[in-house]
């Protein structure tokens, strides 16, 4: 470490920024696509040309290229499909930050609580960990809609259901050999609480971990929102999601391919870009959780 | 062992359990039972009545045991929208789930296995590269999409295979391809990984010393032990398959439970919810057990703590 500060002496700021990032070897094309996502989700309005609930049926069907005022073409009703599918980035930047935060925070604690106090709250947090990772997400996505209708908040409640359990899983194996460590045995003699004691000292011990799953669950968590959607479970018919809009395509496929075709790519795209940004993470935090 | 093989069977009975009361609180939450299935028409001796005669004028939770000793007897109620059984509608559309499960699960195995085998053996060349992409991709494309977007290649430009519906073998292929890709992916990867190690054991480089042809090499004395993973991952998959196959059987106009339980959802026919989302749950908590008691059984290391 000394010589690589050392043999950084005396040179620009930037110089040694660049050295730095390269050698992080960071998957360029994915953060390029997550970038492009979290900008057309963050400037919908600024970056599309045009409302994507806006109606024209004289544009109607407008193949990709025939008119250069609607890049990607247009739907049935003449909806601009390159606006759609930008508005669509949001719907899918909102849900997915929404179900994946309020997941991650739910299986944090109950990882965190579980692995440090052991004994029954462990034993029946971690069976139904065990239950809510194996079984099939879309039947427990379905049960949710017959309860709450068909709505973003039933998909978000599907997601969260399911997104907990793999937090609670790796925190709580975190937590078992942190808190054997002679720092926290030393504040508990101390008399250290214990929220105080998660909280100061095990939980930041945590945060590779949590980063890493957060980011290999993304993809995931995008398909899933999709499949719904593509259901008609989530948000209502006519609304900008990608699901939504491969599901209205479905049926003109033979004379409007287009309809499809994009948001499908979109969402293939972007999981890929996420799942590789996953990869990348977890290989750069913790080389131990290699697999594959 | 048998203490294993107990508290797998006590978790998967408790699964369906709550399951059950998942699908009981839906029929109540979401409006009353009596004047859902009384229609416009009924009066209020009608409404009286009827709550009397289906047991609705007792406290909930023993009209839930009702519910469930009913669900045991495999007795589900009256479908209001069809008039016919739930369980006869049910054992209609359950032979077309599980042939396309199965034929996506064989599919898994015949195409996945010889895939990761090829990509460790030939590591690093055009095969390795593609298989990797192949794996990458079923991974991170939803299966819907790509179940229509094959439907436009195969079915309108190509003309080649039928795009819908159920008949013969090659009714099969479209959609239990779509099906099988996020699994095959799974085992194409874990294959390679497994049979990459293995490659690197004493005992095949000594079969290699030996002199033993490359084909005997591989296929005698690595793959037999580097298949072991993926067999136990295969199990795993099913559950994949029983997502999957909602917006498959959906997309290809396939007569099985899956879109008999979305078109339950969207009429609100509560028989056919509760006995599509049961059936699924019980076959994937059998399914999972068998997995598991054979997994302990090939490796002792697991028989729990």
């Amino acid at each position: 470490m000394a010589t690589a500060i050392n043999a950084e002496l005396g040179q620009g700021w930037w110089r040694i920024a660049y050295r730095r990032t390269r050698n992080l070897k960071l998957p360029w094309i994915s953060v390029f696509v997550m970038l492009i996502l979290l900008v057309c989700a963050a400037f919908s309005p600024l970056v599309a040309p045009h409302d994507p609930t806006e109606i024209s049926i004289l544009n109607g069907k407008l193949a990709p290229g025939e008119n250069l005022s609607y890049p990607l073409g247009t739907d049935i009703l003449g909806r601009d499909m390159l606006s759609r599918l930008i508005y669509g980035a949001r719907t899918t930047v909102f849900i997915s930050l929404v179900a994946l935060g309020t997941g991650a925070l739910v299986g944090t604690v109950i990882g965190l609580v579980a692995g440090f106090r052991e004994g029954w709250f462990d034993a029946i947090t971690m069976r139904a960990a065990d239950a809510a990772l194996g079984f099939p997400t879309i039947l427990v996505a379905m049960v949710i809609v017959v309860i709450l209708g068909a709505g973003i908040e039933s998909i978000i409640l599907a997601v969260l259901l399911t997104v907990w359990a793999r937090f609670a899983r790796m925190i709580r194996g975190d937590v078992l050999s942190i808190k054997d460590m002679d720092y926290v045995v030393a504040a508990r003699i101390a008399g250290v609480s214990m929220p105080v004691i998660i909280w100061r000292h095990i939980f930041p011990n945590t945060v590779n971990t949590l980063m890493i799953i957060t980011s290999l669950q993304v993809g995931q968590v995008i398909l899933l929102e999709a499949s719904l959607s593509f259901l008609g479970l989530g948000l209502p018919v006519g609304e900008p999601a990608w699901g939504i809009m491969v599901s209205e395509g479905k049926a003109v496929i033979l004379e409007v391919w287009w309809l499809s075709l994009f948001p499908g790519i979109a969402i293939t795209v972007v999981v890929l870009a996420f799942n590789y940004f996953g990869d990348w993470m977890r290989d750069a935090l913790d080389p131990k959780l290699r697999r594959l | 062992m048998q203490r294993y093989i107990l508290v797998r069977l006590t978790q998967g009975v408790i699964t369906l359990l709550v399951l059950s009361m998942a699908v009981f609180v839906s029929s109540h939450l979401t409006g009353d039972p009596a004047l859902y299935l009384l229609g416009a028409e009924g009066t209020q001796e009608d409404y009286e009545q009827l709550k009397k005669n289906i047991g609705l004028d007792k406290p909930l939770p023993v009209q839930y045991l009702v519910f469930l000793g009913n669900v045991v007897r495999g007795d589900f109620g009256t479908s209001p929208i069809t008039g016919q059984s739930a369980r006869d509608t049910l054992m209609e559309r359950l032979p077309a789930t599980l042939e396309l499960a199965g034929a996506a699960f064989l599919l898994t195995l015949i195409v996945g296995i010889p895939l990761g085998v090829l990509s460790a053996v030939k590591r690093d060349t055009i095969f390795d590269h593609i298989g990797k992409f192949f794996a990458v991709l079923g991974i991170a494309a939803p299966s819907f999409w790509v179940a229509i977007m094959l439907i436009l290649l195969f079915g309108a430009i190509l003309g080649w295979l039928p795009t819908f519906g159920r008949g013969g073998i090659d009714h099969y292929i479209l959609p239990a391809f779509v099906l099988s890709w996020g699994g095959m992916a799974g085992i194409v990867r874990l294959v390679r990984s497994s049979m990459l190690d293995v490659l690197d054991t004493e005992y095949v480089k000594f079969a290699r010393v030996k002199g033993l042809p490359e084909r005997m090499v591989i296929y005698k004395h690595a793959l037999k032990n580097a298949v072991i993973p993926a067999l136990t991952f295969s199990g795993l998959t099913l559950a994949g398959l029983l997502n999957g196959s909602v917006a498959i059987e959906v997309v290809f106009a396939w007569p099985g439970i899956g879109r008999l339980l979305l078109q339950g959802i969207n009429q609100r026919d509560f028989p056919i919810i509760q006995a599509t989302v049961l059936a699924a749950g019980l076959f994937y908590v059998v399914v999972s057990l068998v997995v598991d008691i054979l997994y302990a059984y090939v490796n002792p290391r697991i028989r729990y703590e």
